[in-house]
């Protein structure tokens, strides 16, 4: 079935072999490729500074603030070039990220940092309004803590602050960031739940960026694996959950019977993707 | 015994009078302070310039509310172009490469103002009469300036509408985002140069209105450019990041620096009204740093 929804999805998102450089020197992204199909959930995968989030943030146009810049490549949404455009612009057109570490206006109450992800719109407060109360009934426990500072609040209601915060844009398609870090297990599985029921519900596509490989891939269709700034493998979501390189390197099982470690480390260093 | 306590008031009045517009001068710096993490060394010069813009326009013999309009106008058009030539370029560089350049600012500000005008005093009447309150000093024997009262009071209305302003509403919502995160912020689609031009101006207006009623005061001369220096200990003592502290805080100062004039002054020696501020400056330095009202910094465990 996932398999059918890519094939038959129009491409949202494609992100053509862009080069990204830091401070005109240090190179991150090596010329990264991919694609986003029109209501799907892509994850992107990888270790630390694989170059998850500076994707991301290319795709956003938040790299100026960062000093980075685009040297290579292009990216496209809904078929047309978005490089160059603003954040502002991009979230009127319906790309929103949620950045990493969750970044919840402190001081802010819960109620007033969802506010500000309406902050592009201008289809009047009633309808905004109504977002609000669609995003209490995602978020149940936000409603209970509305009017509480979000700096006191817990990671996991921060989290959902973020997503929500997010969502008031009415956006097509959320980059979300890292959404797992910090958080209990438990939370984790709800904050994918929910996204998984935005994604079927309310037709927003994700492109993910995450670490813990497992459970972006059990809630993915699609996935990307990141080394070093480029794309090393991709394929549906379930079959990179089998695929045996993925099981050793990212989900941290080696494929049923025990080896001996020396034996295996040096195998895969030979087998190895990239030097 | 009653002719001293009426003093002791006068004098009381008076520091808190001189002390609203010191809270003034410090709002400009507490406004971009808090949107953009910038101290603004500029903001003395921003009041010279503004002033001399009103003065002079003013004497071409310009309709006074006019020339406020204008004045104005120059002012939200100078935040525009400090934003684009010299906030916008240097984006994510660090804090202390912003202030370098607010000093330069400052310095290029104060020659622009008395190149473009001149440096010669210039007096300014806006039409209210320093002279005492007659009904006041007639029922209490207590000598109050009408001029002192009237500036309170539009400081007070102006630093009301600003507190209003960057409280309520879809504008001062984005306003205080910035100010807590501002690539949070910009990632969900505040446009940073649009609220960093809204705070330039709005320091800008600030900078009319104090160097308005500074120069009714000293007549508009280089000199009105360092009442920013009585701004900083109302911002050390308020906190730089907090509206409420700026306001508390310039009424503390001129009614401590008045009432130690008036009582310690001739123990230790008289001159003490220009430095007491700094005194207090220091010792909450040492003891709270933060300020009495600088925002709390959020820690969670």
């Amino acid at each position: 079935m996932e398999a059918a929804l890519k094939d038959k999805a129009a491409t949202l998102l494609s992100v053509n072999n862009i080069e990204v450089v830091y401070d005109h020197v240090i190179l991150v992204l090596k010329g990264v490729s991919l694609e986003v199909p029109e209501k799907g959930i892509v994850a992107l995968l990888g270790a630390n500074g694989a170059g998850k989030t500076t994707t991301l943030k290319s795709i956003s146009n938040l790299l100026m603030a960062e000093r980075g810049n685009i040297t290579k490549g292009t990216i496209e949404y809904q078929g047309e070039p978005i490089q160059g455009l603003s954040a502002n612009q991009l979230v009127k057109r319906g790309v929103i990220q949620v950045m990493e570490g969750r970044r919840c206006f402190e001081h802010l109450t819960v109620e007033e940092n969802l506010l500000t992800g309406a902050f592009t719109r201008s289809d009047g407060a009633s309808l905004i309004r109504q977002d609000l109360d669609l995003v209490y009934s995602y978020f149940p426990r936000l409603k209970d803590r509305r009017n509480s500072t979000s700096g006191y609040t817990s990671g996991g209601e921060q989290q959902m602050t973020a997503v929500g915060r997010a969502l008031m844009a009415r956006p097509k398609m959320i980059l979300l960031d890292e959404p797992s870090m910090g958080l209990a297990p438990t939370l984790v599985e709800e904050i994918f739940e929910i996204m998984q029921q935005l994604n079927e519900k309310e037709q927003v596509t994700f492109l993910l960026a995450e670490q813990n490989t497992n459970i972006a891939l059990r809630y993915s269709h699609y996935g990307y694996i990141l080394e070093n700034g480029r794309v090393v493998m991709d394929g549906e979501a379930s079959a990179l959950l089998d695929n045996q390189d993925v099981k050793e390197f990212y989900l941290g099982v080696s494929g049923g019977q025990k080896k001996s470690f020396r034996k295996v480390k040096h195998y895969r260093r030979r087998k190895r993707w990239l030097s | 015994m009653l002719m001293e306590l009426a003093f002791a008031i006068e004098v009381l009045i008076a520091g808190l009078l001189s002390g609203v517009m010191y809270s003034l001068v410090a709002l400009g710096f507490v406004l971009i302070f808090k949107a953009s993490g910038v101290f603004n060394f500029a903001q003395g010069a921003m009041v010279l310039f503004a002033a001399l813009t009103f003065v002079r326009i003013l004497e071409m013999g310009v309709n006074f509310w006019l020339a406020v309009a204008i004045a104005l106008a120059v002012m939200i058009l100078l935040a525009i172009i400090i934003e684009r030539v010299m906030l916008r370029p240097l984006v994510a560089q660090p804090v202390i490469i912003l202030f370098m350049a607010t000093i330069g600012l400052n310095y290029f500000l104060e020659g622009l103002a008395q190149g473009i005008w001149d440096s010669q005093v210039h007096g300014l009447d806006i039409g209210i009469p320093d002279v005492p309150w007659m009904s006041v000093l007639e029922s209490t024997n207590i000598l109050i300036s009408l001029f002192d009262v009237w500036s309170a009071v539009i400081c007070g209305i102006l630093v009301l509408l600003l507190a209003f302003f960057f409280q309520k509403g879809r504008i001062g919502r984005a306003l205080r985002a910035v100010a807590d995160d501002n690539q949070a912020a910009m990632s969900v689609g505040i446009p940073l140069q649009l609220i960093w031009a809204i705070v330039w101006a709005a320091a800008g207006l600030v900078a009319l209105v104090a160097g308005t009623l500074w120069g009714q005061r000293l007549g508009v001369q280089f000199s009105i450019s360092l009442v920013a220096l009585k701004a900083l200990p109302v911002l050390i003592l308020g906190g730089f990041n907090s509206i409420a502290g700026a306001i508390i805080g310039g009424l503390i100062i001129g009614a401590t620096e008045k009432l130690a004039e008036v009582y310690l002054g001739p123990i230790i020696g008289g001159g003490i009204e220009s430095w007491s501020a700094y005194f207090i400056a220091m010792l909450f330095l040492i003891f709270r740093p933060q300020g009495l009202f600088g925002e709390e910094i959020i820690e969670r465990v």
